[in-house]
């Protein structure tokens, strides 16, 4: 059941990924990426953590998703300027890089050093109560300093997106 | 109750989050949109994230480090799309362009 379960949602992740990496027009592309995200959510059911998976639906599939197809719209940049292809060696080059990735990770899996230990405690530790027990005590500074990192984010994107007095063109 | 950790070796979920990085550095490298960019590097902040998460399961499931770190990282995330597609609009706005190879002031 589990290895059913898992195997359909890895092909699903990975697929959009494939269609969202190959299709030109950047709103197919965002959705395409949306459902990935969501793939990667059952991924997180999957690994007994629900509370990640509900972070990665709200945060990911909805604000930073809402976030990218609002700005392809706002620019009017469906299409892309993706037949302009100025370096033409730079799409083998990536596609050289990434399949080097590939059976990098590959051989890493397949010819391991050492054997990976499992432990099987059953365990509650996903669980949202505990999670957040844990974040606002042993975890408290790290988080603080996650506060602060949106903070400087949501300044310097207002600062970056201000319409300035005079009109400095580059 | 069974739990993926019987059903599935490690190894299977550290090759899915592989690949979507694979996936995510292509996409990251191929693209000219700086939208597609940015789309390829939140696919590889995801995978990492994957592997964060399948670590902890299946290594260390009693510390809830793994998942802390993975809360944080989904964070920084968050912050560079913000950052990043701001970036995206200024210089949308002084070059009227988001095609990566046009944005070359700074070429020698």
């Amino acid at each position: 059941m589990e290895i059913a379960f898992f195997i359909i949602t890895a092909l699903l992740t990975i697929g959009a990924a494939v269609a969202m990496v190959l299709s030109h027009n950047a709103v197919h592309s965002a959705l395409w990426l949306v459902l990935n995200f969501f793939g990667v959510a059952v991924l997180y059911l999957l690994l007994n953590a629900p509370f990640l998976a509900m972070v990665q639906i709200t945060v990911y599939a909805g604000a930073i998703m809402v976030l990218f197809l609002f700005v392809i719209m706002l620019l009017g940049s469906e299409q892309g300027q993706e037949e302009v292809n100025g370096l033409p060696w730079q799409t083998p080059v990536a596609l050289v890089m990434g399949l080097l990735l590939v059976v990098m990770a590959g051989y890493a899996l397949f010819f391991p050093g050492t054997p990976v230990p499992t432990t099987q405690t059953p365990n509650e530790i996903g669980a949202p109560d505990i999670l957040a027990r844990k974040l606002f005590s042993t975890y408290l500074l790290p988080f603080e300093i996650t506060s602060v990192l949106l903070l400087v984010a949501l300044i310097g994107a207002v600062v970056l997106t201000m319409k300035s007095r005079e009109g400095d063109r580059v | 109750m069974r739990s993926i950790v019987t059903a599935m070796p490690l190894e299977a979920i550290l090759t899915v989050a592989a690949a979507l990085f694979c996936i995510g550095l292509f996409g990251a490298l191929s693209r000219r949109n700086i939208i597609g960019i940015l789309m390829g590097v939140e696919l590889m902040l995801n995978a990492v994230n994957i592997n964060l998460i399948a670590f902890w399961r299946y290594l260390e499931p009693t510390n809830t480090s793994g998942l802390i770190f993975a809360i944080i990282a989904i964070t920084v995330a968050a912050a560079e799309a913000a950052v990043g597609l701001a970036m995206v609009i200024a210089v949308y706005r002084t070059r009227l362009t988001i095609n990566a190879d046009e944005v070359d002031t700074l070429r020698g």
